[in-house]
This record gives C-alpha cells, structure tokens and sequence, in this order.
C-alpha cells in the first residue's frame, strides 16, 4: 500500500471540506415546489449533472421558497443545497446580486481578496476549493444559472456547456 | 496466488518505455495512465513516423509528377496495404481510409443503407453500443421510415445470442454490433452472430474501435462484410481510422461524398467516378494520420496481437480481483468474456467527484457515460468509472488505482 501523500490528501480535502459532504448527502430543501412561481432546469452535459430549480416569489418579488430536484456529483448538489439555505426570504435584486458573486468568485482566475464582494457569501465559501480545478467549476456553478434563468422566467434548460 | 499474478511475460514489460507520454508526473505523482479505451497513447515510433513525413516527405497524394508527391503516395498508400494485411482483408481495394470508426459507420448507413432501406426495413443493434453505433442508423430509418431494432443484453452485460437470433427476420437489411463493448468490456459473442445473420443473408458490421487494439482480426475468418475502426484506439493519431468493406458490397455502394480524387472524369454533363477504394476517399485525405496509423500497426505487429492479448487478460484477471476486494465496490459489466476495460461505482460517490481525486493523485480513469447512455440506463446509474488497460500497462498501476480508490473512501467518510 501507498503512503498516505499529506499534501495530497489536503487539497482534496480543501475540495471535499465536511460542509460540501455534509450537503451533498443531505440536501436541504430537496423535492418539488408544487407552487413554484418560476422553475429552470440545469445541465451539465460533462458529468451528466442534472437539476431542476423551483422559486416561489411573493408579491413582493421577495422568494419565499426555493427548492430542487435531480442527481450529479457531491460539487453540484452541495452548491445547489447551499443555493437554496442562502437566497430563501432574499428579494430577487439581492439573488441576481448573489448570483454574480459567485460565478465571479469561482470563474476569476486568482481571485483572493474578499474585500472586492459587496454581499456576504458566508457558507458558500466552502466551494472555494473547486477554483483549482478547472472542469469541476460547472458544477459549482449549475443551480446558479437555473436560479439566473429561472428568476428571468426563461422555460429554457441551461446548460453549462 | 492463484489469482492475482504478478508475473508479467517479459515482452511487454519494457513496452512502457516506447510511450513518452508515460514518463511523466501528474500532479506530483508518476502518471498512471487507464483511459486507453478513450484514447490509447502513441509510441515513440508512431510520433516519429508523422514527424518525418511531415519533415520531409508532405506533398499531396496521387496527383503530382514530383518527388515529395511521389514520395507522400507511397506513404500514404504502403499505410493502406499494412492495414489489409493487418486485418486480413482480401484486397488493398476493401480498405477505406476514414477519419475514424464514427465516420466508417455513418459511410455504411449512407452509402449502403440508405439507397436499399424501404419502409418497415429494419437495422438490428445491441444494447451495448457506443452512441457512434446508434444515432448513423437512427439518422438513416429517419430518412427512410426503417426501423431501428435493439437486442437486449443480461445483467452481467452479456448479449443473449438466442434472444438476438430471435430478432434476425427477413426484413433485417443489416446487422451492425459492437466487437467489444466500450463501457463493460464485453467480447461480443460475434462469430455467432456472423453465422446465423449470414444463414439469412443478411450482412453485418462490426464496430471494431475497442477490438482491434486487444485482438488480432481476420475480416475473412470472421466473415463480416463491414468492420470500422479508428486510429487512436490502437496507438495512432486522432482522426484517422478505416473501413473494411467486401468489395462486392462496396462496389455496390455509391459514393459517401463528392470532391476531388473521388473521380476519374467530371464534366457539367455528369461524372464518373473513381475505382475503389478511392471512390469513397473524397478531397485531400489525412495524409500525416494515415502515415501514422501505418506506423501504429507496424508496432502492434512487432508487440505481437497474441502477446497483447495475453499480457492484458492477465492484468484484467489481477485488476478484477483488488478491485473486487474494496470495500462498498460495484463492478459494472461482468461478462464471461471480457477485454481489460472495467467500469465500477464506488459506495454512493458520483463517478465524476471520483475522477478528480484520482486525477489528484496522478491516476487517470474515465468517468462518465461513455457515449453509451443506454448501458447506462441499463444498469440505472449515471455513468460509471471506468478503467482501461493496454499493452503498457502493469501491476503497479492496478495497485495504484486502488490505492487511490481507498483514499477517495478516506475522504468521502
């Protein structure tokens, strides 16, 4: 048997921290919405992630609740789950704010200094460790750009390809 | 140790060498290469073949009265005649040189199927195709109202070739099959199949991509009409691969696509084209691909087919059982009879966050559907992963991917 390589062992932990773990095997806010408002479908064709967002907005354009449905890796059900706890009672202003957070957050090449985010993204820093690792930021990314199309009232599925 | 030999027959233990690919770290780790049924590596022989043409000898093929031209036809051309002799085919005119196995089965559906199929005409596949041995003939009954038919396979990913010959009626217009399963691994019971199809007269082709790396073939003891294959998967280069076709039938055949070296003579009045194999090798071919497929067989002779063969069901025996002794394993495809791919699901991590720990720890599997989304629905998961063994690989590369199995375990618990 192989030594057990430390360094090795911790950046995959960085990726694989306990919260996305914690998440992906107990996804919050898990199933359908039966009076969803609003509701987008999200693919990722490379690993064959597929989920389905469900947004109730109030007449306040505040979302009262938001739910999803589907299967993928432990990256996109965690992202997903972690979506649902963070924009919950946020009005769709704050959401999209959100939103663009963290795609910059995750797409930008070396982005390091907290300062630049104007929202608070608190627990979701947790996805931070998929910024090395090219091929898997389209699953941290998925239900974020269903929340996008779903809050825009597009019926089409997005795909992060 | 009954099982799981280490022993290594001495040929193939210095093979490692001849792929520079292989000598390299990935992510601080020596590589460990098992994705050769997507793509094998190339020798250092095949590199260089492409290298010196492409130095030396690049012209265009069969037109120009000057040295290089002269000398890129008798490359291009001296790649076709090895690749008769290395599947046996009867004639040089049988071999069709095509961009790779996908293109070689699209030819066959357009240029054989198309003009022949009627209404109500079936094309009988299996469950275990790859998506380039489904959506030609999906496209092809489209056109012609024909209707595509799929033989079921068992739980161990094996065809049943009673339930097969059940569906070989008359209205069948071909018969197109996986030699060897990409996804499970499984040898397709296809002397078989050949024999009861041809007792109908009803011709077959074979999806030769994941054979012809594992196997040596003989298209004339096996009997089929048709067998497509691609460069890659035998150490060549991308985009290159071929068709073997019997002449009478492709002789039949009109052409897939018109261009330049496809004819003999073209007037606004009509067009007359080319003998064969070259009436299906319209506009400048692959000139540098086709040199280095040659040089790819040249190397598959040299190893010896039977050596591979050998070599490789004995690392498949070995990787068979460490893998089976892993805790929370699935193995996905279990055939009796096997080449050295093996698909397999870890506990409940998804093949995808398996890959990029393994990756992480220089250890390269496929992870995916694997462009067979039906096998896949088969066995209700979303994809598995998959490692696949070629002629460099050894021991210790099996004894790293479950190695590295363990840990993603470690961190996922």
């Amino acid at each position: 048997m192989m030594a057990v390589d430390i360094n090795s062992s911790d950046e995959m932990r960085e990726l694989y921290r306990e919260l996305i773990l914690d998440h992906a095997r107990s996804p919050r806010h898990f199933g359908k919405l039966d009076d969803a408002t609003h509701t987008a479908e999200g693919i990722n064709p490379f690993c064959g992630d597929k989920l389905r967002l469900f947004v109730r907005l109030d007449d306040d354009e505040v979302i009262a609740a938001v739910k999803f449905e589907g299967s993928g890796c432990a990256i996109s059900i965690a992202s997903a789950s972690l979506l649902t706890e963070m924009v919950t009672d946020m009005t769709v202003g704050q959401a999209l704010d959100c939103f663009d957070a963290v795609t910059r957050r995750l797409t930008r090449p070396n982005y390091s200094n907290d300062s630049n985010d104007t929202i608070d993204l608190g627990k979701l820093r947790a996805l931070d460790g998929v910024r090395e690792f090219p091929s898997r930021v389209k699953c941290a990314t998925l239900a974020w750009h269903a929340l996008n199309s779903a809050i825009h009232g597009q019926s089409t599925t997005v795909s992060t390809e | 140790m009954t099982h799981a030999q280490k022993n290594e027959m001495p040929i193939l233990a210095s093979c490692r060498h001849d792929f520079p690919a292989l000598q390299q770290e990935v992510n601080a780790h020596s590589l460990v290469y098992l994705d050769s049924a997507a793509s094998a590596q190339q020798p250092s022989s095949v590199i260089d073949a492409i290298a010196h043409y492409q130095r030396h000898d690049h012209a265009n093929v069969h037109r120009g009265v000057h040295t290089l031209s002269h000398r890129a036809t008798d490359a291009y051309e001296g790649a076709r005649d090895r690749i008769q002799s290395f599947i046996n085919a009867e004639g040089r005119s049988e071999i069709v040189l095509t961009s790779g196995a996908t293109e070689s089965i699209n030819l066959v559906a357009q240029s054989y199927c198309r003009p022949r199929l009627k209404a109500g005409d079936k094309i009988l596949i299996s469950q275990l195709e790859h998506h380039s041995n489904i959506v030609p003939w999906q496209i092809v009954c489209e056109q012609t109202g024909a209707e595509l038919v799929v033989a079921a396979i068992n739980k161990r990913g094996e065809l049943d070739v009673d339930a097969f010959d059940a569906l070989l009626t008359d209205d069948v217009c071909l018969v197109a099959i996986a030699h060897v399963s990409n996804a499970l691994g499984t040898i397709v019971p296809i002397r078989d199949i050949i024999r009861n199809a041809r007792s109908h007269d009803i011709p077959v082709l074979l999806d030769g991509a994941q054979g012809v790396p594992h196997m040596q073939i003989d298209v004339q003891e096996l009997g089929c009409d048709f067998y497509a294959f691609s460069g890659h998967k035998m150490y060549g280069p991308t985009g290159v691969g071929a068709l073997y076709g019997r002449e009478a039938l492709l002789d039949s055949m009109p052409p897939y696509q018109g261009g330049g070296d496809m004819i003999l003579e073209v007037s606004f009045d009509g067009t007359t084209f080319n003998e064969l194999p070259y009436k299906f090798e319209a506009g400048t071919p692959n000139i540098s691909g086709v040199v280095g497929l040659g040089a790819a067989v040249d190397y598959l002779q040299s190893v010896g087919l039977p050596n591979i063969e050998k070599h490789e069901q004995q690392l498949l025996e070995y990787m068979t059982a460490k893998l089976e002794e892993v805790d929370g394993i699935r193995l996905i495809g279990t055939a009796a009879d096997k080449a050295s791919v093996q698909s397999f699901m870890v506990d409940d991590i998804h093949p995808h966050d398996l890959g990029t720990i393994l990756d992480h720890q220089g250890v390269a599997i496929r992870t995916g559907h694997h462009c067979a989304m039906p096998v896949m629905d088969f066995f209700d998961v979303p994809g598995t992963a998959r490692a696949s063994l070629a002629l460099y690989n050894n021991t210790d590369d099996i004894d790293r991917l479950v190695a590295a199995i363990i840990k993603a375990r470690q961190i996922f618990t």
